[in-house]
């Protein structure tokens, strides 16, 4: 095999440059989404400590806009989407007993290209033209008559950007689930994460598009004058809106979907019994994923729409609640009779469970248009989308963190540090976070950098500054036992949680070609199937036979390339010349085109000492 | 109040139970948190009360509003107490023993699915019903008699004109009670939001776009305002005033406006007007009788406003120094250049400002 080879002559370093391995990839993912996660924490961090007091001046408006807008930015498309990612690519191929994705180079292409975007988002931190104009960027705040700085260009440029690996990395594993499900595991006998994530991919495929086309609108807005969004002109700038939230509500289901997957998971590993009702979890989760496209102007009850447009997406945002409540009450199903061990990854499911509840609940109240024009806009939305995206996404990311980090890592994480970080994180989210539903009740608007000290807002806005240090403190729980567990953390064994999957067939950390022998599903608890039978009398499955060293010899694994390396930062120079000079954006674009069909053309002919 | 802890006789009976549950100690301390906040509440302090609170509707539109929120809060705290009631039971009982056998491998229970399917859809539609009857109650189009009031959202600071009245002011409404009004939302630069919470919900001003929001206010008070559509800089500082006057004080309020400004007698006024009417300031402000700019706030009766400067200060003379002095300071991103103001010069423009009653 010419690719480990390579990887041990040209050091470690260039090894995970030109990785194509699905594994390392998702380690990739994992990691940059974790530092990502921690800066855009602190940004909220800070954000908290100007808010603590009225007439505080921690920090200035200015900052403050930009902090909020940075923050959003962050947390969505630079930690929480890259966290699923690095599930997505880490655990689907071993979920479904798959080699690898489907296009292994394009799936380190998406990568790179993602790291790219992110660091040039970041990069305005720097130039002093942090985008300020909120995660959603309205127009016509966006144009550049009342934005002239390049703050908003960052953002719009780097946007394009990540969108262009979301969407590369969606074809990529729509691909992998449909043609590379080991023999027997039909569509049904897929793991649940495997099927969220599924439908997650078709939502990517499908709403990054619409705000493509919406920055590419702004894009020549701002660079070439037109006039899409400029009101002055007959333009309309609530075309944006629209645009921009017919991709923004199917991306909370891009958030929380592989989440809902990862719950789904771990619930039956520890309740050791299988999911309950399955069959309607699975369509939950795709009725979900088409009402997400049908639900986009709830965020625009304010907007003066009319009775009637009110009216509609109000019952359709009501109606997207049933397959939402379906899947809590399987949930809690699972759990029933079942025979439960508390082990960390469990605590952070259950907390999804408890938390999305009460993110879902208040979800109903601004469901309602006339409830919504109190409360769209202030704390009480700010509290509302944290309960699910904090105590939704975040809590589910991390139980299949604690889940899966001795499949990937090959050692468990301290189990007596994991409960201290789950119940700091519980502890101080709701410190942080429930106050904000009083808050919002009481009139405080959301993205103000100041508020008035006889409005009756400081004592819970402390509360709630207090909270988030503890959520801060649960983190720094976690950095530690990730620390000290990484080199004498007690090693996981194959199936450390007796577990009912694939993934705990194989070693941890699995080997680079995953399953020597490739395994045929009769169940959706393939393994434990295999370990134990059916539970009705039936028989334990047979076992893959075990696996010579021909077996692996004849594994064919694809090479290492740097061409998605390059590619990706090609596309980097290109769309930062839009800020710099038009010859950096020829430049740039030929350099991508000629990346482009290196990349192409790489295995066209076998490389030397490759075999096909 | 009806709040009592357990007297000593339950107390000792507690104690002689044989197996307690809850230690009296915890008893104790539950009822010394339970105290506090009785003694907080009673003292005034309340969760839910401020000057933009939500939940005390002062007019037809915020009580219709809290009638639908009150009712969705109902409901979902029993779905709430529910769920979370049954995620805790489940963990309880069904926590792992040692020795016990596995668990039986249930695969699901569809009769069970179809029903909490139906019984979530019915319970949307409990609340979807009323949802939609509000929804057109609120947006029906105004009557003749209603008294219109257009509204400008500037960055940063709003723009009250009343058409039928010729009255302008700003970043203070004045509204009789009783008398349903409309707004008129328009936006010269960017969208922004009106809200006056304590008077019912939000609605956006949209560049080149005409909102409606109409509301009787059923309690006279002055209630606090803000913009709540991010729309730049200084976002946080766009915030207003609506007086609610009760019968009568109303028409006295818009005499007063309709007259022109009050020629002071006193110099150093005198020596503002003039500084006044020679300076850039004349570009942006009307002061009727004066000048005419349309740019920033109409200052003809400057002096009979609690707040200005999109209502951040309250109207004193060293608060108008300050702002006069170095607008940016006090709302960063001020569109109202520093003129290098200074000592007399501010001094004498306060003065004046200070003089149009």
């Amino acid at each position: 095999m010419p690719g480990t080879q390579a990887a041990k002559t040209q050091g470690v370093l260039w090894s995970w440059l030109t990785t194509v391995d699905h594994k390392r990839i998702g380690i990739l993912y994992g990691s940059s989404a974790f530092i990502f996660f921690l800066i855009g924490g602190i940004e909220a961090i800070i954000m908290r400590l100007q808010l603590a007091r009225p007439d505080n001046t921690l920090v200035s408006a200015q900052t403050f806009n930009e902090l909020f807008t940075m923050h959003g930015t962050t947390m969505i498309f630079l930690a929480v989407m890259p966290f699923s990612a690095s599930f997505f690519n880490y655990m689907l191929p071993l979920l479904i007993g798959a080699r690898d994705v489907a296009f292994p180079r394009l799936n380190a292409l998406s990568y790179w290209i993602f790291l790219s975007g992110a660091l040039f988002i970041n990069a305005s931190w720097l130039f002093g033209v942090a985008p300020d104009g909120g995660w959603f960027g309205y127009a016509n705040l966006s144009s550049t008559q009342f934005s002239p700085t390049h703050s908003i260009d960052f953002w719009m440029l780097g946007l394009q950007i990540l969108g262009i690996s979301s969407m590369l990395a969606g074809f990529n594993f729509i691909v992998t689930i449909i043609n590379m499900r080991a023999p027997g595991m039909t569509l049904m006998r897929m793991p649940l994460f495997v099927w969220m994530s599924f439908v997650t991919q078709f939502l990517l495929v499908l709403a990054f598009p619409a705000i493509t086309v919406a920055l590419i609108l702004l894009m020549f807005d701002r660079f070439f004058g037109t006039l899409f969004y400029a009101p002055s002109a007959g333009g309309d700038p609530l075309l944006w809106q629209h645009l921009f939230w017919i991709f923004g509500h199917p991306e909370v289901y891009i958030l929380i979907l592989p989440a809902m997957g990862i719950v789904s998971e771990v619930l039956p590993t520890f309740a050791r019994k299988p999911l309950f009702g399955a069959p309607f979890v699975i369509f939950s989760g795709i009725m979900i994923g088409f009402f997400g496209f049908g639900v986009w102007s709830h965020h625009m009850f304010s907007v003066g729409m009319g009775p009637v447009a009110d009216s509609a997406f109000s019952i359709a945002t009501m109606l997207i609640a049933v397959p939402t409540g379906v899947k809590i009450l399987n949930w809690i199903g699972t759990l029933w009779g079942g025979s439960i061990r508390f082990r960390s990854p469990l605590l952070f499911s259950l907390g999804f469970i408890a938390m999305f509840t009460m993110g879902g609940l208040s979800g109903i109240m601004h469901a309602s248009p006339p409830v919504d024009l109190q409360q769209t806009d202030t704390y009480f939305v700010v509290a509302h989308f944290h309960y699910v995206l904090f105590g939704g996404s975040i809590f589910g990311l991390f139980s299949g963190i604690y889940y899966w980090w001795p499949k990937i890592n090959g050692r468990l994480l301290d189990e007596r540090l994991g409960k201290w970080h789950f119940w700091l994180m519980l502890i101080g989210f709701n410190m942080t976070f429930f106050p904000q539903h009083f808050l919002g009740l009481i009139g405080m608007p959301r993205r103000i950098y100041t508020y008035a000290p006889d409005l009756g807002w400081h004592f819970w806005n402390m509360v709630s500054t207090i909270g988030s240090l503890i959520i801060a403190l649960s983190f720094v729980v976690f950095i530690v036992n990730v620390v000290k567990t990484m080199r004498s953390g007690t090693p996981a064994g194959p199936d450390p949680w007796d577990g009912r999957t694939l993934e705990w067939s194989i070693p941890s950390p699995p080997p680079v070609y995953n399953f020597a022998i490739e395994p045929t599903v009769h169940d959706r608890d393939e393994f434990w199937l295999q370990k134990n039978g059916d539970g009705h009398g039936g028989k334990p499955a047979s076992r893959p036979r075990a696996a010579t060293p021909q077996d692996i010899a004849a594994i064919h694994m694809p090479a290492p390339s740097y061409w998605p390396l390059v590619l990706a930062l090609a596309v980097a120079v290109m769309v930062s010349g839009l800020l710099v000079s038009t010859y950096q954006i020829i430049v740039g674009g030929l350099l991508t085109l000629f990346c482009m069909y290196r990349f192409a053309m790489e295995h066209h002919r076998p490389a030397a000492g490759h075999e096909y | 109040m009806g709040l009592r802890g357990p007297s000593r006789g339950e107390e000792s009976q507690t104690a002689t139970m044989p197996r307690r549950f809850v230690s009296p100690s915890r008893v104790r301390a539950v009822l010394l948190v339970l105290g506090v906040l009785v003694l907080a509440t009673s003292c005034g302090w309340s969760l839910w009360d401020s000057p933009m609170t939500t939940v005390r509707p002062r007019s037809d539109f915020g009580r219709w509003i809290d009638d639908i929120f009150m009712l969705i809060s109902w409901t979902t705290l029993v779905i709430f107490v529910a769920v979370e009631g049954g995620l805790l039971y489940c963990c309880w009982r069904f926590r792992d023993r040692p020795g016990a056998p596995p668990p039986r491998q249930i695969h699901g229970h569809t009769p069970l699915e179809i029903s909490w399917t139906v019984a979530f859809a019915v319970v949307l539609l409990i609340l979807g019903i009323p949802t939609i009857r509000i929804i057109f109650k609120t947006q029906e189009a105004p009557a003749a008699t209603d008294l219109r009031v257009d509204v400008a959202g500037h960055q940063w600071w709003w723009e009250f004109k009343y058409p039928g009245l010729n009255v302008t002011t700003a970043n203070e409404v004045h509204l009789p009670v009783g008398q349903t009004v409309a707004f008129h939302l328009q936006a010269p630069d960017v969208i922004h939001s009106f809200w006056i919470p304590a008077l019912g919900g939000k609605r956006d001003v949209v560049p080149h776009r005409v909102n409606r929001l109409i509301m009787t206010p059923e309690a006279p008070g002055e209630y606090y305002g803000q913009c709540a559509e991010y729309c730049g800089t200084s976002h946080a500082n766009m915030r207003f005033r609506a007086i609610v006057h009760p019968k009568g004080e109303f028409e006295q309020w818009v005499k007063a406006q309709q007259a022109p400004p009050v020629e002071s007698t006193d110099a150093l006024a005198q020596q503002g007007k003039d500084t006044f009417g020679k300076s850039a300031c004349v570009g942006c402000h009307t002061i009727a009788g004066v000048s005419a700019g349309v740019i920033g706030p109409n200052l003809t009766h400057f002096a009979s406003r609690r707040t200005f400067a999109g209502s951040l200060m309250q109207t004193t003379r060293e608060n108008v120094i300050k702002w006069i002095e170095n607008p940016d300071h006090m709302k960063p991103g001020a569109l109202m250049p520093n003129l290098g103001m200074t000592g007399d010069k501010s001094k004498a423009l306060a003065a004046y400002l200070l003089s149009l009653k």
